[in-house]
This record gives C-alpha cells, sequence and structure tokens, in this order.
C-alpha cells in the first residue's frame, strides 16, 4: 500500500508552548485512517497541519517534514492555495457559505476557473451525488444551503470538497454535531467515497472510527501512542495506555 | 398563624420599589412619546400649512424652479435636486474608501492597528460639522476653484465635504458587519483553495451585503441630513445646479440660512417647514429602506 501522505517528527507550538512532541505517521492511499484520543490531545491540531490551516493562526511554529505524494507541503516554494486545492477538508460545524446549494458547490469549480455551465452542472451533480445528499436536494438547487437540516449541510459541505476533486480529504469531526441518522449516512457516505478518495477523520467516537477506518491512531497529550490496522489496534493493542482508553479507564 | 397573614398580606418593600421602578420607566417613556408626537405633529401642521392655509400648490413646490415664497412662488424642485445630489454623490465616493478600509480593518492589519485605526475614526466620528464646513470653506472650495473654475462653491464642494464626513459612519458600520460574518465561512473558502482576496471578495463581502448597504443607507441619511457643514460650502442661492460648480443650495443649507429671516405663520416660515417636511418623509424613507434590507437579510 502506496503512503499518499506522510508526516515526520512533527513539532508544533503554541507560542513556546509545545502541543505536538515529535512523531511520525502515514497515510495509506485510498483508505480511511481515524485519528481517536481524548479532548485536547492534538489530533485536530495535527490534522490541520496537514492542509496548513494552522497557517491561520497567529504565533503557531511547525517543524518537521510533511510530504504530499513525496513533495514537502512547507517548503517555500509550496503554493498553500494549490495545497488546498489537493487537500481538501470538511469541519466540525456544518459551513456552507449563505449562498444557494449550487453556488456552494460551484464556488470551487469557480476558484479553479471552470466557467463551461455544462461542465460545472455536472460536477454538481456527480458531486451531490457521491456525497449522497443528491436526491434531497435536486428540486432545490437554487435554495439557500443554510435552509437544511445540520445533516444535509454537512453533507452540502462534503460535495462541496468532492467538487474540486481532491486527492486527501480531511474531516474535523463531521459528525458530533448531527444527530445519529444523518451520522450514519455520512459514514455510509464516507466509506463509498475511499474507493477514489484518502480519507483522514479526527473523531471522538470510537466505535465510528472501527465501523468505518481501515488505520488508527491514537493521540494522547501530543503524543502519538500507537497506530496500526483499526482491527489490530482495537482488538490487541500493543500499548498499555492505548488498552486503558479504549476501554473507558480514561479520557 | 395571624401574623403570617399579616406578613403576606401587607406589601414588603422590595415589591414596592419594584412597582415604583416600573412607574419610573413608564413616565420616563410617555414623556418621550409625549414629545416625539409633538413634534412630529408640529412639523406636519406648519409643513402642510402653505398648502391647506396659504393655498399654494404641491406640484409647484415639487417642481418649480422659482423660490420666493414672500412672492409666493415656492418651486423647492432645486433644493431637492441638489440635496439628492450631494448625498448620491457623496455616498458613491465614499462606498470604495469605507469598503476598502473596514476590509483592511478586519481582515488585514494586526489587532494593535485596529484598535488604532478605530479611534481615529471614532475622533472624525466626534469633530463637529462645524469644523469640517470650516475646513471646507478655506481649503476645499477654493481648490475646487482652482480645478473647475467658477466660485468654487456648489455641489462639488459640497460633496467632498459629506464625503469627509460620513467616510468614519460608513467605514464603522461596514467594519462592523464583516465582523459579523462568522470565521467559518472564511475557513471553508480557503480551505477550498481560494486565496484570501477570494474568500473576501466572493464570500465575505457578498454576505455582508445587507450591513454594508446598510451602513450606506446611515451615511446618506447624515449626508442629507447635514445642514451646516454644506450651507459654509454650496453657495446658498437657490438655482437648479448647472455643473458642479455653480453656487445652489439643499433643504437643509436653505432652512439654517433662512429660518432667522422669517415671522411665525407667515407664507415664508411656512414654506420652510415644507422644506423640513421634505426632510422628516426622507428620514422615514431612509429608515424604512434599512428595515427592509436588515429584515430580507441576504440579497440575492
Amino acid at each position: 500500500m502506496t503512503q499518499i501522505m506522510t508526516a515526520e517528527n512533527v513539532h508544533l507550538y503554541y507560542g513556546k508552548k509545545e502541543a505536538l512532541h515529535g512523531f511520525d505517521i502515514g497515510f495509506d492511499e485510498n483508505q480511511i485512517t481515524a485519528l481517536i484520543g481524548p479532548s485536547g490531545c492534538g489530533k485536530s491540531t495535527f490534522l490541520r497541519c496537514l492542509n496548513r490551516m494552522n497557517d491561520l493562526i497567529e504565533n503557531v511554529t511547525i517543524t518537521g517534514s510533511f510530504k504530499l505524494q513525496g513533495e514537502d507541503i512547507y517548503s517555500p516554494r509550496m503554493d498553500v492555495v494549490k495545497l488546498r486545492k489537493e487537500v481538501g477538508m470538511v469541519f466540525q460545524q456544518p459551513n456552507p457559505f449563505p449562498l444557494s446549494v449550487y453556488d456552494n458547490i460551484a464556488f470551487g469549480l469557480k476558484l479553479k476557473g471552470i466557467k463551461d455551465k455544462q461542465v460545472i452542472d455536472q460536477i454538481v451533480e456527480e458531486s451531490l451525488r457521491k456525497a449522497a445528499v443528491w436526491d434531497e436536494v435536486k428540486d432545490n438547487l437554487k435554495k439557500d444551503a443554510l435552509a437544511f437540516s445540520g445533516g444535509q449541510q454537512q453533507r452540502i459541505c462534503i460535495a462541496r470538497v468532492l467538487a474540486v476533486q481532491p486527492k486527501v480529504i480531511l474531516m474535523d469531526e463531521p459528525t458530533s454535531a448531527l444527530d445519529p441518522v444523518s451520522n450514519a449516512k455520512i459514514e455510509d457516505t464516507l466509506v463509498e467515497l475511499k474507493k477514489d478518495y484518502t480519507i483522514i477523520i479526527v473523531t471522538h467516537n470510537m466505535q465510528q472510527a472501527s465501523r468505518i477506518s481501515d488505520n488508527t491512531a491514537f493521540f494522547l497529550n501530543g503524543d502519538l501512542i500507537e497506530s496500526g490496522k483499526t482491527k489490530e489496534l482495537f482488538l490487541t493493542p500493543k500499548e498499555k495506555l492505548t488498552d486503558d482508553y479504549l476501554n473507558g479507564r480514561f479520557g | 398563624m395571624d401574623d403570617i397573614k399579616q406578613k403576606l398580606l401587607s406589601k414588603s418593600k422590595q415589591t414596592t420599589e419594584d412597582r415604583r421602578g416600573k412607574i419610573l420607566c413608564y413616565a420616563c417613556l410617555s414623556l418621550i412619546i409625549v414629545l416625539i408626537v409633538s413634534i412630529l405633529y408640529f412639523i406636519i401642521n406648519r409643513g402642510t400649512a402653505t398648502f391647506t392655509q396659504n393655498y399654494l400648490s404641491l406640484t409647484q413646490f415639487l417642481t418649480g424652479k422659482q423660490w420666493n415664497p414672500g412672492h409666493h412662488q415656492i418651486g423647492a424642485l432645486p433644493m431637492i435636486v441638489t440635496s439628492f445630489l450631494v448625498t448620491i454623490l457623496a455616498a458613491i465616493l465614499a462606498t470604495p474608501f469605507a469598503i476598502g478600509v473596514a476590509i483592511f480593518m478586519t481582515e488585514y492589519a494586526p489587532r494593535k492597528g485596529t484598535k488604532a485605526l478605530r479611534a481615529v475614526i471614532e475622533l472624525l466620528v466626534g469633530i463637529p460639522s462645524v469644523v469640517y464646513g470650516y475646513i471646507g470653506l478655506m481649503v476645499v472650495v477654493p481648490l475646487v476653484r482652482k480645478l473647475i473654475g467658477g466660485t468654487g462653491f456648489g455641489i462639488l464642494a459640497g460633496t467632498l465635504v459629506l464625503f469627509v464626513m460620513i467616510l468614519p459612519t460608513v467605514i464603522s458600520l461596514t467594519a462592523d458587519s464583516l465582523k459579523a460574518i462568522p470565521v467559518s465561512y472564511r475557513q471553508a473558502a480557503l480551505a477550498l483553495g481560494a486565496t484570501k482576496w477570494q474568500a473576501i471578495y466572493k464570500i465575505v463581502l457578498r454576505a455582508a451585503l445587507p450591513g454594508i448597504l446598510t451602513a450606506i443607507i446611515f451615511g446618506m441619511t447624515r449626508a442629507f441630513g447635514e445642514a451646516l457643514a454644506v450651507q459654509m460650502v454650496i453657495g446658498n442661492a437657490v438655482l437648479m445646479p448647472e455643473g458642479l460648480g455653480t453656487p445652489t443650495a439643499t433643504l437643509t443649507s436653505q432652512l439654517t440660512s433662512q429660518m432667522g429671516n422669517t415671522v411665525l405663520g407667515t407664507v415664508s416660515n411656512n414654506a420652510l417647514w415644507s422644506l423640513a417636511l421634505v426632510l422628516l418623509l426622507m428620514s422615514l424613507v431612509f429608515n424604512l429602506l434599512i428595515r427592509v434590507i436588515t429584515r430580507e437579510g441576504v440579497i440575492k
């Protein structure tokens, strides 16, 4: 299995305080990798390193080597805007733009300079289908995206990312703000999506990690404690800390 | 038992205080309502007297170009036109600058810079209009004279002074509306591979459009109602403006310059009240516009 993204010797500082303490991790292509761990363990912080969203926060220093298909994403020559087209992101809270569903999905295409209406129409439909929300919105494409339910909004956001056709999709607890039914729909969607995309998902929900992910990485206090095949990690964890966390002895 | 009954049935000190507070609030409110209603009544009553008591024609008032109330000529069109022209031109001039500065304040400037800028802008709001007018008279009018000839008094000078005067209002209201746009929109746009400018231009400005329009209309309300500073640079001749540099008058400038020269109850006096009525109605229109825009939310 080839690794599409790798991170080595990751250190991250908020001001002088070290939040990530140096670890190595890789992500298999066309697989779902779940990042689990208690709140504040650094998993979301690490996720935001992978598309350089941490650049937006003042006073953050990141060291280590982050590579997407062998290219250093923190190299001065790397165009952040292009990187983010390759590494998409879905946030914890559904955050569609206050525009119509259609315009939400078309936003990324217009950024790419695609102007042909037919092409846009086609990709909008495709993306919404892949995100399993097409049937619910197809008659209301001109309707304000904010008028839909939270679960539908989140799938619209997923479709919006898919339309840009990234290689990797980062997801920061994408279902934690949603009801169980929406949650299940999104989980099904993700499993479908891994045929075409590599997905890295941060989740609080260990059942979710075990249901959908191929690989799991367990974080604690800014360290990567253990990572590996999800089945192995859940059934036969190598580290005592992992075992304790999975069995609810802390966290 | 009787003791307790007695205690519960008599009013406690707190209850009395509560009631007193309530009465005080209602009293203040009633006073304000009476004040507003009487002002409105007075303006409407006096303002319509020109037409109901002096039997002058409303059509003449709205379309006539001759203003000489002493001789029963009350054509207010030149003032209405000039008022709208300076207001709209000032707003058109101020809007791009205001949006630019507001974007800088909310998106680009470091926090300290924003604070300093805000302080300066608030200071500008606080400068009395007579000071703006004085600067207008001493600096802007000669400049206009040099640029386009004539006396220098007129619409261009008025526009430039109003532009500076409404700029701080429009900037701070625009900045507030930009700041109210959730960070999550910006993050979503950036995460999709938008540049910072694309995120601002395509998402933030669009989402903030109702707020920005409201800011512009607030600026226009201020420009429309500004009297003193405009009076000092507009030329004060009730003539149809022939160009940007010919002396003319606005509704407000005519009011301030003439109100000392008329006697209550005369036609001249009533005609001025009619001008005041137009101002009142226009501010009502501006207010309604703001309400419609804020209620409609995002304009598609």
